[in-house]
C-alpha cells in the first residue's frame, strides 16, 4: 500500500510539472489570444489593453502561472477568450464524449483487426497472407493518420459516395433514434479507421510476433497432440498467451490515441476535444490548449498509474521488484 | 531508463507537439483587421444644439426592397435547406461590436440593418422605409418599416436605433464609421432623426448589414459588458430574416425562417445551416460530395477555385464582396533609412511584375489593375490613376538615382504561409540589385507584434486590407499620419504623413456632392500613388463556390456579409 501511496504522490507531482511546463512552453509563443482577436479586427490599441487587464495577460508570467496553478487545483481552467468566455471545463465536458467515443472505437478497430489478422499471419508465417500483414503493418505505420483520413475521404465519400466527409451527424437528418444511430455510425467509421489503422498495424505485427512464440510452447505442442483442431488451439490455448504484450502495449498508448484524435478529429470535423485544440493553437486560446493539454496528460499519468496498480497485483515479481527498489 | 523519467518525456513530447502545431500558421489566416483613428476621437460628437432650427431635408428616398427582384420563386420552389460549409470559428453575432467577417455573415441573418445596398452602391429601404438628409448635411431623418418587430415580437423603434450606434461608437473598432453621430431622436417611435455634429456621407454605407445591425434595446442595455454580453450567443433576439435555434461558435449555427420578418414573402428558404469545420479540405470535399451548398468569401485559395470551376456539378461566382475591397499590397516601413527616399520606393514599385504576380501566387485569378488606394469597383476608383507597370529600367534608374545602384539589401518580414509570394517577389527585385531576406514570423499575432512595435525595424512586409464600403472606414486608416498607433495592426503600419493628403481626405469625408468627392479621392489617390508607402498588388476577388441549383447567391456588394433572405433553392 505504501508504494502505491508513494505511486499517487509522485503522478500528482508529476500533473503539476506538466501543467508548469505546459504553462511555460505555450507562453513562450510570441503573441497572445488578444493579439489573435485583432486578425478578426478588435484591434483598437484601448480595446487591445482593456482586454490584456481583463484577462490577465499584463501581468509578469510568474504571476500569471501561480494564478494558473491556484485556479487548476480549485478545478477551473479558465474561460475561452475565443468563446465568448465559456468557461473551459464547460467547453472540454461538451467535447469530451465524441473524443471517447471515438478513442474506444478506433482501438476497438485496432484490437480486434490487429489480433486477428496477426493470429492467422502467425499460423502460417511464411505464408504470402503473413508477408502481406507484414508489408499491410510496415504502410499503416508510415502513413500519418490525416494522410490516411483524406485518403479515406477521397476513396469513401467523393469517389463511391459511401460515407460522409465530416461530422457526428448529417445536418439535414430528420428522423428516428434508431436511424439516428445509422446516421453516428456511418460517420464514425472513417475517423475510427483513420486514426485505428497505425494501432491496427503495431497490434498485426506485435500479434504475430508473439503467437509465433507461443505457437513454439509446449503446451501447445500438448494440445495439438491431444488432437485438438487447429482453431482450437489457436484461438483457446495460444492467443490467451499471445495477447499479453498487447495489453501492456494498449495502456501505454491511451494517451497517443487522444493526441492522435487532434489531426484526425480536425480532417473529420468531428467535434471533439482534439479538434477543440487545434482551434485553441490557431486561435492562441490558451486557457483552452492548456486545459486540453491538462486533460490528455492527466489521463497518460493516470493510464500508466492503474496499469503500475494492476501489475503489482497480477504480477508478484513487480512487488517484490517494487520493494527492494524502494 | 526509470519510469517517471518516461513519462516526464512522454508529457514533454506532447507538450513539444503541441507546441509545433501552433507554430505552424498559414497567411490565409491573416484575417484582414479593423481601423481606430485617432483622428476619429478627436472628431468626438459633439452635443447638438437645444433651440436649433428644424432641418431642410432633400427628396426622401426609398422604394423596392428586394436586391433580385427579377428572380423570385414560385410558392412551390420555397422552402428547404441550404447549408453553408465554413472553416473557422464564429465567435459570437453581434456586429456591433466587431468587424469580423464571419461575425458579420451570421448577423446579417439574424439581424437586419437599416438599408441595405444593390450592385450600384446605391441605398436600397430595409428597417428603413425612407430616409432623408438634411440640406445642412448635420440630420439624417429616417422611417422605420412600421411592421419591423425583434424575434421576441417587441418593435424595432429609434430607441434600437440609437442604442446600435452607441454600441458601434463604444465598441466596434471602426470608430470614424459613426464618429459625427450626435444622438438619435424618436424614442419609442418608428419616425427617427440622426443628428450629426458635421456632414458625413459615409454614414448611409455604415447602416449597412455587416457595419450596423439594429440590436434589442431591451435584451442587452442591462449594464452587462457588450463585448462578452451572453446573449451575443445564447438566445440571439434580433430583427433579421432568420432566427438562430443553435449557436455553437466553433462547430455549427442553425437558422430557421423568421415567419414574421417585416419584408412580405422572405425569407424563402425554410432553414439556413452554418457548419463549421476546422479544415478547408473538408469544405472541398462537402461540396463535391453535395453534404454543402455553399462555401465562399476568404475561405480558399486560388487552385481550389480552379477545380471548382473545372467540376461540371459546381457554380463558381466571381461576383460579390466588392464593397469589402480586399487590396494586397506590400507594405513599406518609411522609418528605415533606405525606404524613406521615395525613389527606392518607386524603384521596387517599378519592379514588380503584377500580371506575373497574379499569374503565379493567384493562378491569374485576382484583378492586376489595381493601381491606387480605392478597389477597383468602388465609385472613388480613378481607372485612369498611375499605375507603376513592369519597368526594370525605370526601376534601375531611380536606384541608381538614389544612390543604391550598387545594391540594397531588404528583409521581409511574413508569416510562414506567404513565403511563395515573398521568394517571387524576391526574385523580381533581385533584378536591380535588391538582395530580400525573408524573416518568417510564426503566426500573425507573431507578425503583428513586430510590424506594429514601437520603432519596428521591420523593412517590408505583405498583407491585405479591406477597403470597407467607403474610404472613410477603410481607406483612411493606412495613411493618416495621426493613424500611426503602434501596437495596432492594419493602422498607419509605414508610418507615413503628409498633412496635405489627410487634408483630402479630410474634405472628401464631408463632401456630399458625389462627383466632387470622386474627384477628391482621385487626388489623393495620385498622391498616395506618387509617395508610395505601400506597393498595390491587385484587387482580390472574392469566390464563392457552389452547387448549380442555388438561385440567388449572396452576390452583393457585401457579399455573405448580407441578408441572404432572397436566396432559394431551384
Amino acid at each position: 500500500m505504501k508504494q502505491i501511496a508513494a505511486r499517487i504522490v509522485q503522478a500528482f507531482g508529476l500533473v503539476l510539472a506538466v501543467i508548469i511546463l505546459n504553462f511555460l512552453l505555450v507562453h513562450l509563443a510570441p503573441g497572445d489570444a488578444v493579439d489573435a482577436l485583432a486578425g478578426q479586427g478588435e484591434n483598437s490599441a484601448e480595446t487591445t489593453a482593456q482586454l490584456r487587464e481583463q484577462y490577465g495577460l499584463d501581468k509578469p508570467v510568474t504571476t500569471q502561472l501561480a494564478t494558473y496553478i491556484g485556479n487548476v487545483l480549485q478545478g477551473d481552467l479558465g474561460v475561452s477568450i475565443a468563446n465568448n468566455n465559456q468557461p473551459v471545463t464547460e467547453l472540454i465536458g461538451e467535447r469530451i464524449w465524441p473524443t471517447i467515443l471515438l478513442s474506444i472505437t478506433a482501438l476497438a478497430f485496432a484490437i480486434i483487426l490487429g489480433v486477428f489478422v496477426g493470429t492467422l499471419a502467425a499460423r502460417k508465417p511464411e505464408s504470402g497472407f503473413s508477408h502481406g500483414t507484414t508489408i499491410f503493418a510496415l504502410v499503416g505505420f508510415a502513413m500519418p493518420a490525416f494522410w490516411t483520413g483524406y485518403l479515406l475521404l477521397i476513396l469513401f465519400s467523393v469517389k463511391l459516395g459511401w460515407l460522409p466527409v465530416g461530422g457526428m451527424e448529417d445536418l439535414r437528418f430528420k428522423g428516428g433514434w434508431f436511424a439516428k444511430q445509422w446516421d453516428l455510425l456511418q460517420h464514425l467509421l472513417m475517423p475510427a479507421l483513420a486514426l485505428g489503422l497505425i494501432y491496427i498495424a503495431a497490434y498485426s505485427r506485435l500479434t504475430r510476433a508473439s503467437m509465433l512464440e507461443v505457437l513454439e510452447s509446449d503446451y501447445v505442442r500438448t494440445a495439438r497432440a491431444k488432437g485438438l483442431g487447429e482453431r482450437s488451439v489457436l484461438f483457446k490455448h495460444a492467443l490467451r498467451n499471445g495477447v499479453i504484450p498487447i495489453v501492456t502495449v494498449m495502456g501505454l498508448q491511451f494517451g497517443a490515441i487522444l493526441s492522435g484524435a487532434i489531426l484526425v478529429e480536425t480532417v473529420f470535423a468531428w467535434p471533439g476535444v482534439g479538434r477543440l485544440a487545434f482551434e485553441a493553437v490557431v486561435e492562441r486560446d490558451t486557457n483552452v490548449l492548456l486545459g486540453v493539454l491538462f486533460l490528455i496528460s492527466t489521463a497518460v499519468i493516470l493510464a500508466n498509474l492503474l496499469t503500475d496498480i494492476v501489475y503489482r497485483f497480477i504480477d508478484p515479481r513487480i512487488r517484490v521488484a517494487g520493494s527492494n527498489d524502494g | 531508463m526509470s519510469g517517471p523519467h518516461w513519462r516526464s518525456m512522454l508529457a514533454v513530447v506532447l507538450a513539444i507537439s503541441l507546441f509545433a502545431v501552433a507554430c505552424g500558421g498559414s497567411d490565409d489566416d491573416v484575417v484582414e483587421s479593423a481601423d481606430t483613428t485617432e483622428a476619429a476621437e478627436a472628431d468626438a460628437p459633439a452635443e447638438a444644439e437645444a433651440d436649433e432650427p428644424e432641418p431642410e431635408f432633400e427628396e426622401e428616398a426609398g422604394g423596392d426592397f428586394l436586391l433580385r427582384p427579377e428572380n423570385v420563386p414560385t410558392d412551390d420552389q420555397r422552402g428547404g435547406i441550404v447549408v453553408l460549409g465554413y472553416s473557422g470559428a464564429i465567435p459570437h453575432s453581434n456586429g456591433a461590436v466587431g468587424s469580423g467577417y464571419a461575425v458579420n455573415t451570421v448577423g446579417a441573418q439574424v439581424n437586419a440593418s437599416l438599408l441595405r445596398y444593390n450592385d450600384d452602391y446605391q441605398p436600397v429601404p430595409y428597417l428603413a422605409s425612407s430616409w432623408a438628409i438634411a440640406d445642412d448635411g448635420l440630420s439624417v431623418a429616417i422611417e422605420l418599416n412600421a411592421e419591423a418587430r425583434f424575434h421576441d415580437g417587441e418593435d424595432v423603434t429609434c430607441t434600437d436605433v440609437g442604442f446600435s450606434i452607441e454600441t458601434s461608437q463604444a465598441n466596434h473598432p471602426f470608430k470614424p464609421m459613426f464618429a459625427p453621430v450626435t444622438g438619435v431622436d424618436g424614442g419609442d417611435t418608428k419616425s427617427c432623426t440622426i443628428n450629426l455634429s458635421q456632414p458625413h456621407p459615409a454614414l448611409l454605407i455604415a447602416f449597412s448589414p455587416g457595419l450596423l445591425p439594429i440590436i434589442p434595446e431591451h435584451i442587452f442595455n442591462d449594464g452587462q459588458e457588450m463585448k462578452t454580453h451572453p446573449r451575443n450567443t445564447t438566445d440571439i433576439i434580433g430583427a433579421g430574416p432568420f432566427k438562430i435555434t443553435e449557436f455553437d461558435s466553433s462547430e455549427i449555427v442553425r437558422f430557421v425562417a423568421n415567419d414574421d420578418f417585416f419584408l412580405p414573402g422572405l425569407p424563402y428558404l425554410d432553414e439556413l445551416i452554418f457548419d463549421l469545420v476546422p479544415d478547408q479540405a473538408t469544405v472541398t470535399l462537402g461540396l463535391q460530395t453535395g453534404d454543402y451548398d455553399i462555401a465562399g468569401g476568404n475561405d480558399h485559395g486560388g487552385q481550389i477555385i480552379l477545380d471548382a470551376q473545372a467540376d461540371d456539378n459546381l457554380r463558381v461566382s466571381a461576383k460579390g464582396f466588392e464593397a469589402i475591397g480586399s487590396i494586397p499590397w506590400i507594405q513599406l516601413n518609411m522609418r528605415d533609412e533606405a525606404l524613406s527616399d521615395v525613389r527606392v520606393r518607386q524603384a521596387l514599385a517599378y519592379a514588380i511584375d503584377k500580371e506575373a504576380y497574379n499569374d503565379i501566387i493567384a493562378v491569374g485569378l485576382n484583378n492586376t489593375a489595381q493601381c491606387g488606394p480605392i478597389q477597383r469597383s468602388s465609385p472613388y476608383y480613378n481607372p485612369e490613376g498611375k499605375c507603376y507597370d513592369f519597368d526594370l529600367e525605370k526601376a534601375q534608374a531611380l536606384m541608381d538615382e538614389a544612390g543604391y545602384g550598387d545594391g540594397l539589401e531588404l528583409t521581409f518580414n511574413q508569416a510562414q504561409g506567404s513565403v511563395p509570394r515573398m521568394e517571387l517577389i524576391t526574385e523580381m527585385w533581385a533584378e536591380i540589385g535588391v538582395t530580400v531576406e525573408i524573416e518568417l514570423d510564426a503566426d500573425f499575432p507573431d507578425w503583428a507584434g513586430k510590424v506594429t512595435a514601437e520603432d519596428s525595424s521591420y523593412q517590408a512586409t505583405w498583407t491585405t486590407l479591406w477597403n470597407w464600403g467607403d474610404p472613410v472606414i477603410g481607406v483612411n486608416r493606412s495613411y493618416n499620419c495621426n493613424n500611426r498607433v503602434a501596437g495596432v495592426p492594419f493602422s498607419n503600419m509605414s508610418w507615413y504623413c503628409n498633412e496635405e493628403l489627410d487634408g483630402i481626405l479630410d474634405a472628401a469625408g464631408l463632401e456630399f456632392d458625389e462627383g466632387k468627392r470622386a474627384a477628391l479621392y482621385y487626388e489623393a489617390a495620385d498622391i498616395i500613388n506618387e509617395e508610395v508607402p505601400v506597393i498595390f498588388l491587385s484587387n482580390q476577388v472574392w469566390y464563392t463556390r457552389m452547387q448549380t441549383n442555388l438561385e440567388n447567391p449572396p452576390e452583393s456588394i457585401w457579399g455573405f456579409m448580407d441578408s441572404w433572405a432572397e436566396m432559394w433553392v431551384s
